[in-house]
C-alpha cells in the first residue's frame, strides 16, 4: 500500500472539498421538495374519493419497491425524449424528491394516525375551527414521532447522492472517480469521500438528536 | 390477497406486451433478462451475507463482552454512516492497494452484505431487547446455560418480532442491488442503461425494468409474510 500525503492535500483535498457543495445542495433541495411532496401525496392518500386515494396509494407503492437508480436513469432518459432538457443536476435532484416524497408520505400519515382519535373527538365537542383543531391540537401532538423519522431521511438521502455521479453530475463520487482515472490513483479519493460521508452522517446524526430533544421539550413540556 | 394480484397482473402484463410488440421486445428482453439473473445471484448470496451478519452483530451488540460489543458497534456505526455506493467503489478499487482482490461479484455482495448487515443488527438488537424480560428470569430461574436460554427462549421469541423489519430491509436490499453495475457487474440496470443506448426505446425497456423490480420486491414479501406466520404461531395457538 502506498498512501502519498502530499496528493491527498494538494489535489484530493480542494477538489472534493468543492463538490461537497453540489453535494450539500443536491441534499438540502431534494429534501425540501420531498417534504412539500411527500405532504401533497400524503393528503392524496388519505382522501375520501377512491378514485383519488387509490392511484396515489398504487403510486406510492411502485415508487418505493423500485430502485431509486432506475428511477433516475429513466427520468434521464426519458425528459429530453418528451422534449424536456434539464441539466443532469436537477433531473437527479428530481428524482431523489420524488423518491423520497413518497417516503415522507408514510411518515406523515404514520404521525398523523398516531394522534388519538379522542383529540379529534374533543374539538368537534369544544366547536374548535378546523385550522385552530390542526394548528393547537393535531400538528403539536404529530409532530414528534415525525420530526426523527424525518431527520432519517435527510441524512438518507445525503447518503443517496452519490447515485448522481451515475448520470455525470460533479458530486462527491464523480468528482473521485475522476480523480481516480485522471492520476490512476483510487486510494486517496474515494477513501477521503468515504470518510467525509462517514464524519458528515454523524454530525447529521447529532444534530438531528438535538432538534428531536428541542421538539420534545418544547411541545410536550 | 390483493398483492398476489397485482404481482399476476403485472407477470401478465409483460407477457401481454411481449407478445403485443413482438418484434421490438425481442430485441432488448434477452438482455435484461440475463441481467436479471446476475441480479438474483447478487441479491441470494448478499442477503445470506447481510442475515448471518445481522444476527451475529446484533448479538454482539446486545450480549457480547466488551470487545465484541465495541467492534460491534465500530462495525456499525462506520457501515451505517458511508454511502453504499461508496462503498462497493472502495470495495473494488481500493481493495487490491491492500493486496487483495476481489472479483466483482464478491465486491458486490461483500459491499451489500457488509452495509445491509449494519441496518440488520439494529434491528436484531431492537428484537432482543423487545422479549419480555420475564423470560430471561424465568429461564435464570430454572438454572439454564446461556446458551440454552438463548436458542430456546429468548431468539425464538426474538425472531417473530425481528421479521418483519428484516423483510422491509431485504427488499431494500434487491433495490439496492441496482449499484452493482458500478463494479463492472452486468445487472439488470446495466442491461437496461446499455439497451437503451442501442435502441433508444426508453419508455418500454425501463417500464419492463422497474416492472422486474417491483416483481422481485413482492416475492420478498411473500416469503417474508409467510415466515412471518410461521415464526409466530406460538402467539396465535396462545390467543
Amino acid at each position: 500500500m502506498d498512501w502519498r500525503w502530499d496528493f491527498t492535500f494538494e489535489v484530493v483535498l480542494p477538489r472534493i472539498w468543492q463538490a461537497a457543495g453540489v453535494t450539500v445542495w443536491a441534499t438540502v433541495v431534494s429534501f425540501l421538495l420531498a417534504l412539500v411532496g411527500g405532504l401533497v401525496l400524503m393528503l392524496l392518500k388519505t382522501h375520501r374519493s377512491a378514485w383519488i386515494s387509490r392511484p396515489a396509494t398504487e403510486f406510492i407503492e411502485v415508487i418505493r419497491a423500485t430502485p431509486l437508480l432506475v428511477q433516475i436513469f429513466f427520468l434521464f432518459f426519458l425528459l429530453p425524449e418528451v422534449g424536456i432538457t434539464l441539466p443532469p443536476l436537477t433531473t437527479g435532484i428530481l428524482a431523489l424528491a420524488i423518491y423520497n416524497s413518497t417516503l415522507c408520505a408514510e411518515v406523515y400519515r404514520a404521525g398523523f394516525q398516531a394522534v388519538p382519535s379522542g383529540q379529534w373527538e374533543a374539538c368537534v365537542a369544544l366547536n374548535m375551527s378546523t385550522y385552530r383543531t390542526y394548528k393547537d391540537v393535531i400538528i403539536p401532538q404529530s409532530l414528534p414521532p415525525i420530526v426523527p423519522a424525518l431527520g432519517n431521511y435527510l441524512v438518507a438521502i445525503f447518503k443517496e447522492t452519490p447515485l448522481l455521479s451515475f448520470v455525470a453530475v460533479a458530486e462527491i463520487m464523480q468528482v473521485s472517480k475522476l480523480i481516480g482515472s485522471e492520476y490512476y490513483r483510487f486510494t486517496e479519493a474515494i477513501t477521503v469521500a468515504g470518510i467525509f460521508f462517514l464524519v458528515m452522517s454523524l454530525v447529521a446524526a447529532f444534530l438531528i438528536r438535538l432538534v428531536d430533544q428541542y421538539v420534545k421539550r418544547s411541545i410536550l413540556h | 390477497m390483493n398483492r398476489i394480484g397485482i404481482v399476476v397482473a403485472l407477470i401478465a402484463f409483460l407477457v401481454g406486451l411481449s407478445v403485443a410488440t413482438f418484434a421490438e421486445l425481442r430485441v432488448f428482453l434477452p438482455a435484461i433478462l440475463r441481467g436479471a439473473v446476475v441480479t438474483v445471484h447478487v441479491a441470494t448470496l448478499s442477503i445470506a451475507l447481510f442475515l448471518l451478519l445481522s444476527v451475529v452483530a446484533g448479538i454482539g451488540r446486545a450480549y457480547g463482552a466488551a470487545p465484541v460489543r465495541w467492534l460491534s458497534v465500530l462495525y456499525i456505526e462506520v457501515f451505517r454512516g458511508t454511502s453504499l455506493l461508496v462503498i462497493l467503489f472502495w470495495m473494488f478499487f481500493v481493495m487490491p492497494e491492500f493486496g487483495l482482490f476481489l472479483s466483482p461479484v464478491a465486491a458486490g455482495v461483500l459491499g451489500i452484505g457488509l452495509n445491509f448487515g449494519a441496518y440488520g443488527a439494529e434491528v436484531v438488537r431492537g428484537a432482543l431487547a423487545a422479549v419480555p424480560r420475564g423470560q430471561t428470569e424465568a429461564t435464570i430461574a430454572l438454572n439454564m446455560s446461556a446458551f440454552r436460554r438463548m436458542t430456546r427462549i429468548v431468539l425464538p421469541q426474538a425472531v417473530a418480532i425481528m421479521i418483519p423489519g428484516l423483510v422491509n430491509l431485504t427488499i431494500e436490499l434487491v433495490k439496492a442491488t441496482a449499484l452493482v453495475s458500478a463494479v463492472t457487474l452486468s445487472d439488470i440496470t446495466y442491461a437496461a442503461v446499455q439497451q437503451n443506448q442501442l435502441h433508444f426505446r426508453t419508455v418500454e425497456i425501463f417500464s419492463i425494468t422497474l416492472m422486474l423490480y417491483y416483481c422481485l420486491a413482492q416475492f420478498v414479501r411473500f416469503g417474508g409474510a409467510a415466515l412471518e406466520d410461521r415464526f409466530s404461531r406460538h402467539r396465535a395457538r396462545r390467543a
